[in-house]
């Protein structure tokens, strides 16, 4: 019954969705208020259905109906309670009605909070931001029903895939999705100023913070699906440029330069038009990563075909939503008249370099995840695209990314003096080159990753306190005077700070794990002890017992260095029955400075030996630390106050003049 | 129960993961060739997997016909084209560089020019128009403009 409610909560949504595309669009053209009025109660409205109708999808999972189809196929009366919740969106059809609450939420959070937007802007912004619900709506009705019921119902489930029992992965997708939604707000604002013609500072200081918190969900959400498949699936990668992966990390790469085109729109007023263009890739490309990971077409071209309803219905909204928003660029942009003029070396500057680059590391990653798939659709051939390629192909924009990085971001606004930027720099660059000299000559062999690697990961964090000492007034202030100025940089200063050097972090333990990662495979024997880069392991014994929904074979280790004792390492084997399938648990010693990373393999046919892996990773946290800075720095960008004083109020009166 | 499930994950636990010792070379140099190898190799049944990662036990006969060539003395590019020979384009996961693959490899480099390009060109044609922008005031302006200073 309450499934059914859910249902009948969602239909609603729908219908409230389309009388939110039409009625805000027609108000704001003729200048009805009250017509455009109504956008914000609609908008609450569906997000209040939205999530009943989550809530009563989760009320299914959680008391284990398994009447409910998607319950019966993903959840199991033996899983702990956790996963039972996170089963509600461990799934297609949860998972997509995780993706349109967000979006009702975020309108919602516009509708409330977006007193001080004028309302023929916000009017818009909400209508668009309405078609796009609908459109999802409508695939979740007619392709993807999360509510289908089982008749007869069956007595257990056929429990969750083991690889997804994890609290890693439980909070994966929602942060990943709030990225994705996040960045159709900013896509809805683009559109709404195309339609109304206008492109301001108030427009940029509005799309500013839900880019910004689009991409610092974005950051969390890859992070953590990069941790996780370090820790869960066994051998300790961290990024694979797996198609899906790169379904996520298109948008954040757009979204990283959307930001930062938006802060040259609010402080400068130029690069109007390439903001907006901005705002609808980086959401086309958010629709063409839900595209690539819904409609399993990457697996296979025929995998899509074989069962195309669902891909080719992502396919339509997809399309329509992309030539459509373009179309109305083409013809609208030309209109837009950027009038901060400044010198190709000045802040501006910069971040047009940090644009195009993102820009060109994002169109790599895009073919290279889509040439496959071209090449079997144009003449038949069947090629793959894999690490190695990506290694190759996008690494050097970074690397340039990296090197302007600090220059930019030391540059003046309108006109600059590389000369007079680099003498202030000059010490960081040394000691990064300094630094890279040092790992060059002490290490084996001629790879230049760990070299290069090290010294921009220097420069990028020594850049950012020369870029502190810089804005306080140093050398010349006194120090009582500096340390008052430090204390009152806004904390948007802040953010770009930790976020600059968070960049850097992840590109030392990068560049360290990359090329200095110890692995030693072998069989061992329990009594055995097996050396590893100064470590020792010995294998103590194997033990074997029941968790919740498994059974395990547990290795038994302890490590020390020098004869002293540095940790207890118990690497498992699970076995999921209902699912039938095994996992290896890898035991993980974490440290700042290296981890060690130990799994149990498979046992000999005869004799008592196993095979086991052990790896030695100088610095991988860093990796996520790194992210964790960045993210963080995000957040404390977003707590600036000019975001929330009423410093985005136009001038304008709130019934926007059409534009021409 | 418990034993019945334990029998069970034995014999259903097949997949060995990754390299297996007993694949192994004695030879340190030929196995790190091997390994280098077999990082551009993809699992044919994996998804964008390489033979170095995979459990899959085509991977571990992959990854035994490596090192089957490697020993009999082949070059690293003639352990490729064997397998190419065999499998196809498709077992590489650094795409050739060919024809059919030149808007694959040069999109970033293509971009990028295009995009340098257009920036300069952005401020070439900006001066001059920005300062003829600057001239005429439109009469609602002019008339914001009275409104601001008069008060």
């Amino acid at each position: 019954m309450i499934a059914e409610l859910g249902h009948f909560a969602l239909t609603l949504a729908f219908a409230v969705a389309l009388f939110q595309v039409v009625v805000p669009l027609v108000g704001a053209g003729r200048g009805w208020v009250d017509w455009m009025r109504a956008a914000m109660p609609a908008a609450l409205m569906q997000f209040l259905l939205t999530g009943f109708a989550f809530a009563a999808l989760m009320n299914a999972f959680v008391t284990l109906d398994f009447s409910v189809r998607i319950v019966a196929e993903n959840s199991n009366s033996q899983i702990p309670v956790l996963y039972r919740v996170s089963g509600t969106w461990g799934n297609h059809e949860g998972s997509m009605l995780l993706w349109v609450l967000i979006l009702t939420l975020f309108g919602a959070m516009v509708a409330a909070f977006g007193r001080n937007l004028p309302l023929g802007l916000k009017a818009r912004a909400l209508s668009v931001q309405a078609m796009i619900g609908a459109a999802f709506y409508a695939f979740i009705l007619f392709t993807s029903n999360p509510f289908d019921r089982l008749i007869p119902a069956p007595l257990d489930g056929r429990d969750l895939n083991p690889l997804l029992q994890d609290i890693g992965l439980a909070i994966h997708p929602p942060f990943l999705y709030l990225g994705y939604v996040g960045l159709s707000m900013a896509f809805s604002f683009a559109v709404a100023a195309l339609i109304e013609g206008r492109v301001d500072a108030a427009w940029a200081r509005w799309v500013r913070p839900w880019t910004l918190a689009a991409w610092v969900a974005l950051t969390i959400g890859i992070a953590l699906g990069s941790y996780w498949a370090y820790y869960e699936l066994g051998w300790g990668g961290w990024w694979f440029w797996d198609p899906v992966e790169n379904a996520s990390f298109m948008p954040w790469l757009a979204a990283g330069a959307l930001l930062h085109s938006a802060l040259v729109v609010e402080k400068r007023s130029a690069l109007k038009a390439w903001t907006i263009f901005l705002a609808i890739l980086a959401f086309s490309l958010s629709l063409i990563g839900t595209f690539i990971v819904r409609s399993g077409v990457l697996t296979s071209v025929h995998a899509f075909a074989s069962d195309p309803t669902r891909g080719v219905f992502i396919l339509a909204i997809l399309t329509v939503a992309i030539v459509g928003s373009l179309t109305l660029f083409a013809w609208r942009a030309p209109a837009m008249r950027s009038e901060g003029l400044f010198q190709p070396v000045s802040r501006e500057g910069g971040l047009i370099l940090n644009n195009l680059l993102l820009a060109v590391a994002a169109a790599v990653v895009f073919t290279g995840t889509l040439a496959p798939l071209v090449r079997e659709f144009f003449d038949g051939a069947k090629i793959s695209v894999g690490a190695p390629f990506f290694d190759l192909a996008f690494t050097p924009f970074m690397v340039l990314l990296f090197v302007a990085m600090p220059l930019g971001s030391l540059l003046p606004w309108k006109r600059g003096d590389l000369g007079r930027v680099m003498a202030r720099l000059w010490w960081a660059a040394a000691a990064a080159l300094a630094l890279g000299g040092v790992v060059w000559g002490l290490q084996t062999g001629d790879a230049l990753l760990a070299p290069v690697g090290l010294a921009l990961a220097a420069w990028l964090i020594l850049g950012v306190f020369v870029e502190i000492g810089a804005r306080i007034g140093l050398p010349r202030a006194s120090p009582a005077v500096a340390l008052g100025r430090l204390a009152r940089l806004p904390r948007a200063d802040w953010g770009k700070f930790l976020a600059h050097a968070g960049m850097g972090l992840s590109v030392m333990g990068i560049a360290a794990v990359t090329a200095w990662e110890i692995e030693d495979i072998r069989l061992a024997k329990p009594g055995d002890v097996i050396p590893l880069g100064g470590y020792q392991l010995h294998f103590d014994r194997v033990s074997e017992g029941q968790g919740p929904n498994y059974v395990y074979q547990r290795g038994h280790f302890t490590v020390t260095r020098d004869g002293e004792p540095v940790a207890v390492m118990e690497p498992e084997k699970r076995f999921y029955p209902v699912q039938g399938q095994p996992t290896t648990e890898a035991a993980i010693d974490s440290g700042l400075t290296r981890d060690l990373y130990l799994v149990l393999g498979d046992k000999q046919q005869e004799g008592d030996a196993w095979v086991v892996r052990s790896y030695l990773k100088p610095l991988v946290n860093w990796i996520w630390l790194g992210a964790l800075a960045m993210g963080l720095g995000g957040l404390i960008s977003l707590t600036d106050r000019r975001y929330r004083v009423g410093a985005a109020t136009r001038r304008r009166a709130a019934a926007a003049v059409p534009a021409e | 129960m418990r034993v019945i499930l334990l029998l069970l994950a034995l014999l259903v636990a097949a997949p060995a993961l990754a390299v297996q010792p007993d694949e192994m070379l004695a030879d340190p140099a030929l196995e790190a060739r091997a390994r280098a190898i077999s990082k551009e190799v993809r699992c044919l049944v994996c998804r964008n997997e390489s033979i170095d990662d995979s459990n899959a036990a085509l991977a571990r006969d992959l990854r035994l016909l490596v090192r089957e060539r490697l020993t009999a003395g082949d070059s690293d590019a003639e352990v490729l084209g064997y397998l190419v020979e065999r499998y196809g384009e498709f077992v590489l996961l650094r795409p050739v560089f060919s024809a059919a693959n030149a808007l694959l490899w040069f999109a970033g480099p293509i971009a990028f020019l295009l995009g340098l390009i257009a920036i300069v060109a952005y401020h070439r044609t900006r001066r001059p128009r920005a300062a003829a922008n600057a001239a005429p005031l439109s009469d609602a302006e002019k008339r914001r403009l009275d409104d601001i200073l008069n008060g």
